[in-house]
């Protein structure tokens, strides 16, 4: 793995990580919860024959938050800036693909330019609003319980999460605070109150073979109720659910997930 | 000095196992405690203790806004404000204000106030909050990191819409208007006093500061605890160069006053108790929504007063700790006043919100309380600021020939009896 800085056209200045060095690119758009330490699940994809690139969002980092980043059409394009910043349509067209919040924005940048990328992966993905299947305020959300709501095993997925982190401590609180507040409070400008910005009405346009993937004990957006959602919405897209996996299925089965993705990715 | 008495309005009837029962006083308290016909009453008997308070010879009368709250049945602060416009003529109608930044176009604000100017003879105190999470996010579904951008772009758009004279069109990032023409226009020129209601964002100060608007600091927890965050306010009113005129920031105190400390203690505790216990119950995941604060307010460890650690002590407050601590200001007229100077001189304030009623305080002793302080302690405090006496940058300024509605309509029974 190694980090590059890039500058889109329209200045805004980020990192990318990258895993792998040849293969076709892959774009990853990370999720709510930003980039973790260790990517285990870009690590198998990449040693699967791909090049994943993972930029961070603006306002993930120690940068203040991004005011020109206001509503969905700045992230959709801001996503397909980044992509040309990396240079990763230079040649064939990229596979791009994300995680929740980083899925919705995928999703939204290929109902804009549909023939810009050449395969979709959305993971757990966020931006339908049932009414009878309300998800989790991830808003109201107290530190603590972040872990029962993104993994299927809780312990699991506190220390995976915190990396021993102790939330009776007051210094951790508050760095915990300024680090939610950054992600999240990028995050809700698409997501707050209700992750819903009406991609629905758009998803028409999706004409890239896509694969909607999930942890089959996602909690936070439940695939028996999402799945078929989204499958209406885009019926040619595949769908795989990876067992024994909540929401943050990349942390939690990353080798599971990235054999789906690679044979989705291959075909 | 200036006093304005206010009423938060609470709901009355939360039953003793509140906390246990209830997720929160806020967002979404149960629909089963409020009872409309109860609430009929309770209205009226708030806006009486209102009326009252201008009656004893409070400078001002207050009102704010929350919702879906179970301490402040106020959703709409205007609708109060307009009928205590028509039934006093002496004292500053204070709203509290108005949360700008959920009024859409918030020209209605403009328009509003305006009318309340007008129909006040030039009395109101026009406050401008940036909104609690709790409203504002949480109830009204604002985006948290949006919500103070959103805010200054409103305050811009009342501003212009009061000041110019012509018609003009406003292109914002949040509001789009063609044609601005605020009609009515307020009384009181260039606009009514602007008092501008904060938690402790450090933002926020300098937003007063820039435009010359009163800093009223509003907690729970008292003038000792509201030290060190008006230490904090006052210390970057001196960097920035500006006078020290303590008319430019306010505090709200809760205040019971009695004939003696111990009958202090005997009237009013249960109902303090019932506001620290049972009205301050927040759920925390609905106090500090990720994005509302900024970073910078964050590290300044301004945090919600409505933390997870700060609502267990509320719980546990009992009368002692609440008068010790400052939270509470209570005794008799002398203990009162004596309290009053400290808080008064500590924290540099020229203006005081004095919470009278609170909780479920009956109709009799929120009279009591009220009266006492306006006839025993207040003119003592009159003159604490005598190098200031006559700085009214942020006080009303009405006009001489105003209607006087309240006595015009007993002039008109008189005339009209038999």
């Amino acid at each position: 793995m190694r980090t590059y800085g890039i500058t889109t056209r329209l200045g805004l200045d980020g990192q990318v990580r990258q895993y792998g060095e040849s293969g076709p690119a892959v774009v990853y758009f990370h999720g709510v919860s930003g980039l973790f330490a260790e990517e285990p699940f870009l690590e198998h994809l990449a040693d699967s024959g791909y090049t994943v690139h993972a930029p961070q969002w603006p306002g993930y980092g120690e940068e203040p938050t991004e005011d020109r980043l206001m509503d969905m059409q700045d992230f959709a394009l801001h996503g397909w800036d980044v992509v040309d910043a990396i240079g990763a349509h230079t040649g064939d067209k990229p596979h791009v693909m994300g995680l929740d919040f980083g899925a919705m924005i995928a999703a939204e940048m290929a109902c804009l330019a549909p023939r810009d990328l050449s395969k979709l992966v959305l993971i757990g993905p966020l931006g339908l609003w049932l009414d009878a299947h309300p998800i989790a305020d991830l808003f109201a959300t107290l530190p603590y319980e972040f872990p029962r709501l993104l993994f299927a095993d809780a312990d699991l997925g506190t220390s995976l999460m915190t990396g021993g982190f102790n939330f009776e401590d007051p210094k951790a609180i508050e760095a915990f605070m300024i680090s939610n507040s950054r992600r999240l409070g990028t995050a809700g400008k698409v997501l707050f109150p209700i992750p819903n910005r009406r991609l629905s009405k758009r998803l028409y346009r999706l004409c890239a073979p896509t694969l909607l993937a999930w942890g089959a004990e996602d909690r936070f957006i439940a695939p028996q109720h999402f799945a078929p959602a989204w499958k209406t919405l885009v019926p040619h897209a595949t769908v795989v659910e990876i067992p024994e996996a909540g929401h943050l299925v990349t942390l939690e089965r990353p080798k599971q997930l990235a054999v789906q993705v690679a044979a989705f990715l291959d075909h | 000095m200036r006093f304005c008495w206010f009423n938060l309005m609470p709901w009355p009837d939360l039953p003793d196992n509140f906390r246990e029962e209830s997720n929160s006083v806020w967002v979404d308290i149960p629909q089963k405690y409020f009872d409309p016909r109860r609430a009929n009453a309770v209205y009226h008997e708030y806006m009486d203790q209102l009326e009252f308070a201008d009656a004893c010879g409070f400078d001002g009368i207050g009102v704010n806004e929350h919702h879906q709250n179970g301490y402040g049945i106020m959703p709409s602060p205007n609708l109060i404000a307009a009928g205590l416009a028509r039934r006093t003529s002496r004292a500053a109608i204070c709203v509290i204000g108005n949360s700008i930044a959920l009024y859409n176009p918030p020209i209605r604000v403009a328009e509003e106030f305006a009318m309340l100017d007008v129909i006040s003879g030039g009395r109101l105190v026009a406050g401008f909050p940036v909104g609690t999470p709790m409203d504002t996010n949480f109830c009204y579904g604002q985006i948290p990191a949006l919500t103070r951008d959103k805010y200054l772009e409103a305050h811009e758009l009342i501003m212009r819409a009061w000041h110019e004279d012509e018609p003009f069109a406003f292109d914002g990032k949040y509001n789009q208007l063609r044609y601005v023409n605020c009609w009515p226009k307020p009384i009181q020129r260039p606009n009514p006093p602007i008092y501008v209601p904060g938690g402790g964002s450090v933002e926020t100060w300098d937003f007063c500061l820039d435009n010359d608007y009163n800093y009223s600091y509003l907690s729970f927890s008292g003038y000792k605890a509201g030290k060190m965050l008006m230490d904090g306010y006052w210390n970057r009113v001196a960097e920035r160069g500006k006078d020290l005129s303590p008319y430019r920031a306010s505090f709200a105190q809760v205040i019971c006053t009695a004939e003696s400390d111990a009958q202090a203690e005997e009237l009013y505790s249960e109902h303090i108790l019932y506001f620290y216990n049972r009205c301050l119950h927040v759920d925390p995941r609905f106090a500090d929504p990720p994005g509302y604060r900024t970073i910078k307010t964050i590290k300044a460890g301004a945090l919600s007063q409505l933390r997870e650690s700060r609502q267990k002590a509320f719980a546990e407050l009992t009368w002692k700790n609440l008068v010790e601590g400052g939270y509470v200001i209570a005794g008799g007229p002398d203990t009162v006043r004596e309290r009053m100077e400290d808080m008064i001189k500590g924290l540099r304030i020229g203006m005081v919100f004095g919470l009278f009623q609170m909780g479920d305080m009956p109709d009799w002793k929120v009279r009591i309380n009220t009266q006492l302080f306006a006839e025993k302690v207040m003119p003592q405090l009159r003159n604490m600021w005598p190098e200031y006496a006559g700085d009214d940058r942020w006080w009303i300024h009405p006009m001489e020939d105003r209607v006087q509605p309240e006595a015009t309509f007993a002039e008109r029974l008189r005339q009209e009896r038999p």
